[in-house]
């Protein structure tokens, strides 16, 4: 199978390719002016590629103010799972990539 | 599952924020080949910055993460090879020095620490539990969160100041809250500071708590008094990130590692150091990337002193890479 990337959604998208997916779906929340976003996104390709159970979407919280209002970010980078159109769990920060995975693991299988 | 690499390198530099990266330049062109550990967040402080204003050769001013990013690719260009990993444990006595990473030890005969400083929180009350809630280290991060709202920046130095003037772009208001009334940051970003009609200030006083249920609401200070925020932003300073070498080198009482300047020699043979791991007293970007240098160049000459050294070869139990797998 061809490795697997992150995906982009925007407000416009957000109902069917988060809310609406089959799979849980990792958002996480970036800008470009946000440091720690950058450190971390290298570290959520690679979640995606090496995970088939979950989606990893980013949005650009610039482009798109609507989602991130309504889930309250205050923090950038936050990363939540949406789970059958809801959210299950919450990362503020970068952090290792050993951690996210802990964080993830009950979604990993 | 022990794994040990059977290449022996001439040098392993972790951390990467100027110290680390311009180490990562020096060795490099010095064809050491350097193995660089950047840790999982690489960059630095500086990646939570926004426009340095002070690198020389940079007169419109330089994003900090802009910066970084430059730095990396400079290492890059000569041949550091740089892993976005975080250094489980070290052993750094004796000739070869042991780096272990994820299960995997790397072997070298010197080592470079540039671990930087990270930031210092207040550990009150609250703090904690409203982190991403309010409670922010970095403005430039969560700044945008907090438009046309009323937000406190907890400190005194620069850092306090740039933070609290960057902010107040954002926020209705801007109150300095710092525990003396007198001010450790410079001339020239107390005056901007004082200069801003967004900024309040309330001194001589500290934090007992941090209030808010899903988001912060107010700080209850010393004095009694609550201030009503929906932010705090804690610029309060920073720790020397030495908890993986302490008890191998020498470090003074606050952590940091000890050098015996001009040399960035640590106390141990083989080990040098460099940038705000060592630095409680300049803390610049170009202070960190000039020791860098200077812990390069420090390597490079201990290398070729101690290539003929017999003390220098390699340990038996090395040979063959044999040793520690235990498959």
């Amino acid at each position: 199978m061809a490795d697997k990337s992150t995906v982009t959604v925007t407000d416009d998208s957000f109902a069917a390719d988060v809310l609406g997916s089959d799979k849980p779906v990792l958002v996480d929340f970036w800008a470009t002016w946000c440091g720690p976003c950058k450190q971390v996104a290298p570290v959520l390709e690679e979640i995606a590629s090496e995970n088939e159970q979950i989606t990893i979407a980013k949005m650009d919280i610039d482009a798109n103010p609507d989602t991130p209002r309504e889930y309250q970010i205050m923090s950038i980078p936050t990363m939540i799972l949406f789970s059958g159109g809801q959210p299950v769990k919450q990362i503020v920060g970068a952090k290792p990539k050993a951690a996210l995975l802990a964080d993830l693991a009950d979604y990993l299988g | 599952m022990a794994n040990v690499s059977e290449q022996i390198r001439d040098v392993i530099i972790i951390g990467s924020g100027p110290a680390g990266y311009t180490a990562a330049i020096y060795t490099g062109r010095a064809q050491l080949e350097p193995l660089v550990f950047e840790g999982s967040r690489y960059g630095g402080a500086l990646m939570t910055t926004t426009d340095v204003e002070n690198y020389p050769g940079f007169p419109d001013g330089i994003m900090g993460p802009d910066l970084m990013e430059q730095f990396k690719a400079q290492a890059e260009r000569f041949g550091a090879e740089l892993q976005p990993k975080d250094v489980t444990s070290v052993e750094l006595a004796g000739d070869i020095k042991k780096v272990v990473v994820d299960g995997t030890t790397y072997l070298a005969r010197s080592v470079i620490l540039a671990m930087g400083a990270q930031a210092r929180y207040l550990n009150v009350p609250g703090e904690q539990g409203l982190l991403g809630r309010g409670v922010s280290s970095c403005a430039t991060c969560d700044g945008f969160f907090f438009r046309d709202q009323d937000i406190a920046v907890i400190g005194g130095g620069d850092s306090a100041m740039e933070e609290a003037i960057f902010l107040s772009k954002f926020a209705r208001s801007v109150t300095v809250v710092h525990r003396r009334d007198e001010f450790r940051a410079s001339k020239i970003m107390l005056e901007r500071a004082r200069d801003n009609d967004k900024i309040r200030w309330r001194t001589g006083v500290t934090i007992d708590r941090v209030v808010g249920d899903g988001g912060v609401s107010g700080l209850e200070l010393s004095d009694g008094a609550t201030l009503d925020v929906t932010g705090m932003f804690v610029a309060i300073g920073h720790d020397p990130r030495s908890e993986l070498v302490r008890g191998q080198v020498d470090t003074d009482e606050a952590g940091y590692v000890i050098v015996s300047p001009p040399s960035t020699a640590t106390s141990v043979d083989g080990v040098f150091a460099a940038g705000d791991l060592v630095d409680h007293t300049y803390r610049q970007a170009v202070t960190a990337a000039g020791t860098g240098c200077s812990a390069a160049i420090d390597v490079e000459r201990w290398l070729a002193e101690h290539a003929a050294d017999p003390h220098a070869q390699v340990a038996a139990e090395f040979v063959g890479g044999g040793y520690g797998s235990k498959s």
